[in-house]
């Protein structure tokens, strides 16, 4: 029984990672309609921010963890903000394809850009938070696995609530539902187009921090797999639908973890696209998504 | 058009027979550099089929050369020792066979990606084939019968210079005269607007299968020249990076342009070659170079007339 719990538990702090990362996929899929292939390789530079910032903050206690999450993240949200405008902007209005290779380029260009500026070598991770176990009933749970669990439920909830209750996050939901109509309103899509790359960014940052700390070893091509998996748990929620892409990412960390407790460890980056094959078959429109009718 | 094709093919592979007649004049590292053109080719041509006539987008091809590869290369080895005797002792009638066996169970993978192409379309199926790809990948370095991770060692080597230069010939005939024969004006409806050419009674989904298994079965075949002239092969050689590597060389050329496909394989293996001595900063050029190219001129260099075909 303690056994279960505890891979439920890890699963669910490995889920939350994802959901943070899928979160910038679905939020980017909602207004422009492609897959912001560079979003894996702006969670690895947020590791990276983070690895940097350890180095003089004072790592090991509460402020100093925050204070580097925080730089990390808007680390992040500057360049989102940096390649929607050099890369993706001026391609507005083009086919989908031609902005999805894009993005695949970009994607390589941060990986080897971060070979040659990090170095290729995987690094240790500095322990920014205060580091111990808990145990209730024998479930180990690690301070790095609570500091998941806590930053993931406050971005949600600020995500939320920004979404929901703020003009910037109206104008969001506008966009997404139609662009040309949005911007007779009186909305800047431009300018709206920036926030949400800010934002999701912001959050792979912050998934790219939790995710060091629980993982503690980064490379610049670390972003690659978890950047995949979080878009599959995007696809599984419903893509473009926000308390979608949170429900996707926790699902997809427990059936990871249970594959892996099952004891197909060597298999489980395969899980996530096993997943992702069975849901676009049977279900196309994800678990919380609607399908749209094509219209000619 | 098709009589003068076959003369173009009839005349390719005479010089490929010509030119492996004269293999023993070159020397080793140009020889590696040809037959590694003509690899890519190959790859680049059948791609081709898929995202640029067809329209769809696949990023698993390298997945499909991984089991070409792979089976071409445990056909020669493993098995080598069996079927040469029956093959009445004749290695490049085992490789032939081998190179055979290798395209079609890339062409049946192929079947299985263009199954669920059928619903799919654009980002979402570029992610499936992805997957695809990384599941071949994953299940390949579990193998241990092929080596696992550790690769597979000690393939014979068969290739030459005629063999690598007849499969890219045939691969650009079949797909030329695929796509230019009146069937395969569906090819490119296809591409074009899904939903006009279903309107005028054309069946989407098995133009999109049969390109994927066209496609997957020269892939293939090329993944088994591949193992026998690298000798060696790993699952890591066959991800995402290599899948990348053969879109690129597609999208340079032009989707759906087949002499600028062909000319933007052959041009950037060259380019990797001399770009070496830069090491780390090749695949940031490389990967500019992707971006610059889908700002500037995203109908490929090579393309000066309107595109025919092609995604959009």
């Amino acid at each position: 029984m303690t056994e279960i719990l505890q891979q439920l538990l890890n699963g669910l702090s490995l889920g939350a990672i994802y959901a943070l990362i899928a979160l910038g996929y679905t939020m980017v899929y909602g207004v422009l309609r492609f897959i912001n292939f560079a979003h894996s390789d702006v969670f690895m530079v947020g590791a990276f921010a983070g690895y940097y910032l350890g180095h003089w903050l004072p790592t090991g206690t509460l402020g100093g963890g925050l204070l580097a999450l925080c730089g990390a993240m808007l680390a992040c949200a500057a360049l989102g903000v940096l390649i929607e405008r050099l890369a993706y902007r001026p391609l507005r209005g083009r086919s989908t394809l031609t902005v999805l290779i894009t993005a695949i380029g970009v994607s390589l260009l941060l990986q080897n850009l971060g070979q040659r500026v990090f170095g290729a070598n995987p690094r240790s991770f500095p322990q920014l938070f205060p580091r111990r176990d808990f145990q209730i009933d024998g479930v180990v749970v690690s301070s790095a696995q609570l500091a998941v669990f806590a930053v993931t439920l406050v971005l949600l909830f600020a995500l939320r609530y920004v979404v929901m209750r703020t003009r910037i996050g109206t104008a969001m939901r506008a966009l997404s539902f139609n662009p040309v109509a949005a911007s007779l309103v009186g909305i800047n899509n431009d300018f709206v187009i920036s926030c949400t790359f800010a934002l999701g960014s912001a959050l792979a940052g912050a998934g790219g921090i939790l995710y060091a700390l629980n993982y503690p070893s980064i490379d610049p091509l670390m972003g690659t797999l978890p950047g995949l998996k979080a878009f599959v748990a995007a696809v599984l929620g419903g893509i473009g639908n926000i308390p979608g892409a949170a429900a996707g990412g926790l699902l997809l960390g427990l059936v990871e973890t249970v594959v892996v407790a099952l004891g197909g460890s060597t298999y489980r980056d395969a899980v996530a696209f096993g997943v992702l094959i069975l849901i676009l078959l049977l279900r196309p429109g994800g678990l919380l998504g609607r399908l749209q009718a094509e219209k000619v | 058009m098709p009589a003068r094709a076959q003369w173009w093919l009839l005349a390719a592979l005479l010089v490929a027979a010509g030119f492996n007649a004269l293999t023993a004049q070159f020397n080793a590292y140009f020889l590696d550099v040809a037959l590694t053109c003509g690899i890519n080719v190959t790859l680049a041509v059948s791609l081709n089929l898929i995202n640029g006539y067809t329209g769809q987008f696949s990023l698993g091809h390298a997945g499909f050369m991984a089991v070409g590869a792979y089976t071409a290369a445990m056909l020669t080895t493993a098995a080598g020792g069996v079927l040469l005797p029956l093959l009445g002792g004749q290695p490049q009638l085992l490789f032939l066979a081998a190179l055979l066996a290798g395209g079609c169970a890339a062409a049946l993978a192929g079947l299985l990606v263009g199954a669920p192409s059928l619903r799919l379309k654009g980002d979402y199926l570029a992610i499936v084939t992805l997957g695809f790809g990384e599941i071949i990948r994953v299940i390949l370095q579990n193998i241990d019968a092929v080596g696992g991770s550790r690769g597979l060692i000690g393939i014979p080597d068969y290739a030459n210079l005629f063999a690598t230069f007849a499969l890219a010939a045939i691969a650009v005939y079949t797909v030329w005269a695929l796509v230019n024969s009146t069937y395969g004006r569906g090819f490119i409806a296809v591409a074009d607007d899904e939903i006009a050419a279903e309107a005028m009674g054309i069946h989407s989904t098995r133009y999109k299968i049969i390109a994927f298994v066209v496609g997957a079965f020269f892939a293939g075949v090329a993944g088994g020249v591949y193992a026998h002239f690298k000798q060696y092969i790993a699952p890591q050689g066959f991800g995402f990076d290599r899948s990348i590597e053969i879109v690129v060389m597609v999208i340079l050329g032009g989707m759906g342009n087949m002499p600028g496909v062909i000319l933007a394989a052959v041009l950037l293996t060259v380019l990797t070659e001399t770009l070496r001595q830069f090491g780390d900063y090749r695949m940031i050029v490389y990967s500019l170079l992707i971006i610059g190219l889908m700002i500037a001129r995203p109908q490929g260099l090579f393309s000066w007339r309107p595109r025919r075909g092609g995604a959009r």
